[in-house]
């Protein structure tokens, strides 16, 4: 009888969970039917077109800054969004180094046994920290780099680069033929190091004797390309710029948009990715540093063999969803003009065509995509570097 | 070795040893300064170079700031630079000229008082919410979730029938509307937050899938693009005679956009709650809803309190954003203020990003300190 009430009991729950999961499905089908009707009907009423049709028409704007050939005539929107992309990818990529460079240096800085540095690299983190990142756009591109002075005014920098408020200019390299020679160096010089690194892994791992690597390395690398160059004669110049009435010309040129971008998104993650280090250098117990000296290791080796791999475990995964609030932050873009994917694709181009759903739902993709393959990543790093508990 | 072992093995010292000199004081002003600033060469110079540092940085900063600023003026004449004060600091005249711009838009000067209103009653709420030492916090949450955003609308929108005026949320403005997207971020996203954190360890498939996609996907873009959704595509999913506010709109974005990040928060929390605490609501024969509501949730939520608040500082910044689909926020006002001509002046750009960097900067740090010290409490609390 007992058992009777129990599956009397189970059977009940089991229909309500049914009936709950069924009743849920029902209600957001509902409520997608409901957007979508709505949603044809008001696009029907406005003559706005639907579907991908738009993505082969010619776009018809200009774009500031384009890593592939474009052109507002003949190019095409969908010619226009790998445009965005690409500056999306290159403004993420560069604020990422830069931004694992800066947050290094002042996450270690932040652990310093001297008082002053830990205490300015703590300041640095916190201000950054408590103001918005557009905030700190804003501050970069018109308070500090608009009221840099005129074409005509320009800051002359060493090297023969200007610096105004129409941007950055620096002189375009041009390679002679001899160039394949250094570039051939220096790729020798890597192999070299390669080389002379895994012999001396296995001389150490034979007969114990370590063998300082670094300034052999240096030499290598820097060695071989100087020699290559001064044999084959100076085969990288630089062109000289052109400086016209109003702007600068023959160089390469870095739009002050760009340049502020790069600036507020490198210093505002360098602040997290700060946090994370201390963090992660924190994790690893005194008792590591301790056992690590017991054996006689200098500190420079208990560094490097004994807290950094310890450290980096605890570090990556944060450390990748810094990455990812940065390539997200990059859309920050949109507030001063830096022509990147959210401002081609989802201003610009919804813009002229009016097709809201399908150009937020490519933007949206996008970053989806990118999210979701950098989350498999390190699903794969943490499962491999895991440590099999006892 | 050898040489030793020619010595006889027994040594006996027969004088005292010498005497070394003390110790350098290790206690002190003197100890600490030696200790933290000058214990080893590369110490010393690597503290000569901040105090360089900040010997270049400071100075003119404050002079800047401080020193040769405008306290006072009409109009951009009295921060240009004249002959006869060649070196013109921060325009601050500029800040308290547009003050109250900043602080409620463009919100009827006769109907301010209003706001003020709603300023009192959320910092009222906050401080019941927020002391972990004042009486019924139970009915605390209820004001604050339930009573508060009622009353608000009231005060703030209107209601004709007790004889407050409407006034339209194009006027709003300023600090007002930052407070309110911030405002409305936390009271929704708190409970649908701890819904789809719930969700996400049902044991319901169809409602854990729902949840992840949301979740993940939320996280997975931008709060620009969100905003975009919300901002241009929200009108066209309800028919037109309810298409939303732009306000409204921009609310809804920011609400959906912070309770995928308040899930994540809240499913830490729960997790943090032994197991035995669900078996044992189990054998005392609760229901989920019970179980949930006066076991599990009081002890997931009091640990992740740091966290929640946390989350929160990183929605008051993300506030900002709603500048992007032309809601008139604090960063906005200061925006649409400096490009007035009549306050042209070049200082007038890096005055008003410092007066917003400062009310940012308090309002976090401020809320950044709360959620440390609940965390150095309930860590004092764990140890025992």
């Amino acid at each position: 009888m007992a058992d009777e009430a129990q599956t009397g009991v189970r059977y009940r729950r089991r229909i309500a969970s049914i009936a709950v999961q069924v009743g849920l499905i029902v209600l957001i089908g509902g409520l997608v039917y409901a957007a979508a009707y709505n949603a044809a009907h008001n696009l029907a009423r406005a003559h706005i077109a639907s579907g991908f049709g738009f993505w082969n028409n010619t776009a018809g704007f200009d774009i500031s800054q384009t890593l592939i050939p474009y052109s507002a005539a003949a190019s095409t929107f969908g010619r226009a969004f790998w445009v965005g992309l690409l500056n999306t990818l290159l403004v993420a990529a560069i604020g990422i180094v830069l931004a694992t460079v800066l947050g290094f240096a002042v996450g270690i800085a932040r652990l310093s046994r001297n008082w002053l540095v830990a205490r300015l690299a703590a300041g640095y983190v916190e201000v950054i920290r408590n103001v918005p990142l557009l905030l700190q756009l804003l501050f970069w591109y018109n308070a500090v780099l608009k009221s840099l002075p005129e074409v005509q005014g320009s800051v002359a920098l060493p090297g023969g680069g200007f610096l105004n408020n129409r941007g950055l200019f620096l002189p375009r390299p041009e390679f002679a033929s001899g160039f394949s020679a250094v570039l051939a160096a220096f790729l020798a010089g890597v192999f070299a190091v390669i080389v002379l690194r895994l012999w001396a892994r296995r001389r150490q791992e034979r007969t114990g004797a370590e063998i300082h690597m670094f300034w052999p390395a240096l030499a290598l690398l820097c060695a071989l390309p100087i020699i290559a160059a001064a044999v084959t004669g100076a085969p990288l110049t630089f062109s000289p710029l052109h400086m016209g009435r109003f702007n600068v010309r023959g160089g390469i040129e870095i739009l002050p948009e760009f340049a502020a971008l790069t600036l507020a998104l490198t210093t505002y993650t360098a602040a997290f990715i700060a946090e994370v280090v201390r963090a992660g250098v924190l994790s690893v117990s005194a008792g590591q540093t301790e056992a690590a000296q017991a054996l006689g290791l200098r500190s420079g080796a208990t560094l490097r063999l004994v807290i950094v791999p310890q450290a980096m475990r605890v570090i990556i995964p944060p450390l990748t969803s810094q990455y990812l609030n940065l390539i997200k932050n990059s859309s920050l873009a949109v507030a001063i003009g830096y022509p990147d994917l959210v401002q081609v694709f989802a201003g610009t181009v919804l813009n002229i065509t009016g097709q809201a759903v399908e150009v937020v739902a490519i933007t949206m993709a996008v970053y989806l995509a990118i999210s979701l393959f950098a989350s498999a990543l390190m699903n794969l790093y943490a499962r491999t570097t895991s440590v099999v508990e006892h | 070795m050898a040489a030793v072992s020619d010595e006889p093995f027994a040594y006996v010292r027969r004088l005292p040893a010498e005497r070394l000199p003390p110790p350098l004081a290790p206690t002190g002003a003197l100890g600490w300064l030696r200790a933290n600033l000058f214990s080893s060469p590369a110490n010393i110079a690597l503290t000569l170079l901040c105090v360089l540092f900040i010997a270049w940085a400071i100075p003119p900063l404050v002079r800047f700031f401080l020193i040769d600023a405008v306290w006072s003026g009409a109009d951009r004449e009295a921060c240009l630079a004249t002959p006869e004060h060649p070196a013109v600091g921060a325009c601050w005249a500029f800040v308290r000229v547009w003050f109250s711009y900043f602080v409620y838009g463009f919100y009827p000067a006769g109907q301010r008082w209003r706001v003020d209103l709603f300023f009192i009653a959320l910092a009222f709420g906050i401080v019941w919410l927020l002391r972990l030492s004042a009486p019924r916090r139970d009915l605390g949450a209820l004001y604050f979730f339930v009573v508060l955003p009622v009353l608000s609308f009231v005060l703030l929108h209107g209601a004709p029938p007790i004889g407050l005026a409407v006034v339209p949320t194009a006027l709003w403005g300023g600090m007002l509307v930052t407070v309110i997207v911030a405002t409305v971020g936390i009271v929704f996203s708190l409970p649908l937050g701890i819904l789809l954190a719930l969700g996400r360890r049902s044991d319901l498939p169809v409602v854990r899938l729902l949840s992840v996609i949301f979740i993940e996907f939320v996280r997975g873009v931008p709060l620009i693009t969100v905003l975009f959704m919300a901002s241009v595509m929200l009108p066209l999913f309800v028919p037109d005679r309810l298409a939303p506010d732009k306000l409204v709109r921009a609310l809804v974005g920011v609400a959906m956009f912070a309770s995928a990040y308040m899930a994540e928060v809240v499913r830490g929390g729960l997790a943090a709650v032994p197991r035995g605490q669900y078996e044992a609501a189990r054998a005392l024969g609760f229901t989920y809803w019970r179980m949930t509501g006066l076991v599990i949730l009081p002890q997931a939520l009091r640990v992740t309190l740091p966290n929640i608040v946390n989350t929160f500082i990183g929605l008051f910044k993300d506030t900002t954003l709603v500048f992007v689909v032309g809601i008139f926020d604090f960063l906005r006002t200061i925006e649409a203020a400096r490009a007035d001509p009549h306050w042209g002046a070049p200082t007038t750009p890096i005055t008003g990003y410092a007066f917003a960097a400062l009310f940012y900067f308090v309002c976090c740090y401020g809320m950044s300190r709360y959620a440390r010290s609940v965390e150095a409490r309930l860590a004092r609390a764990g140890r025992r």
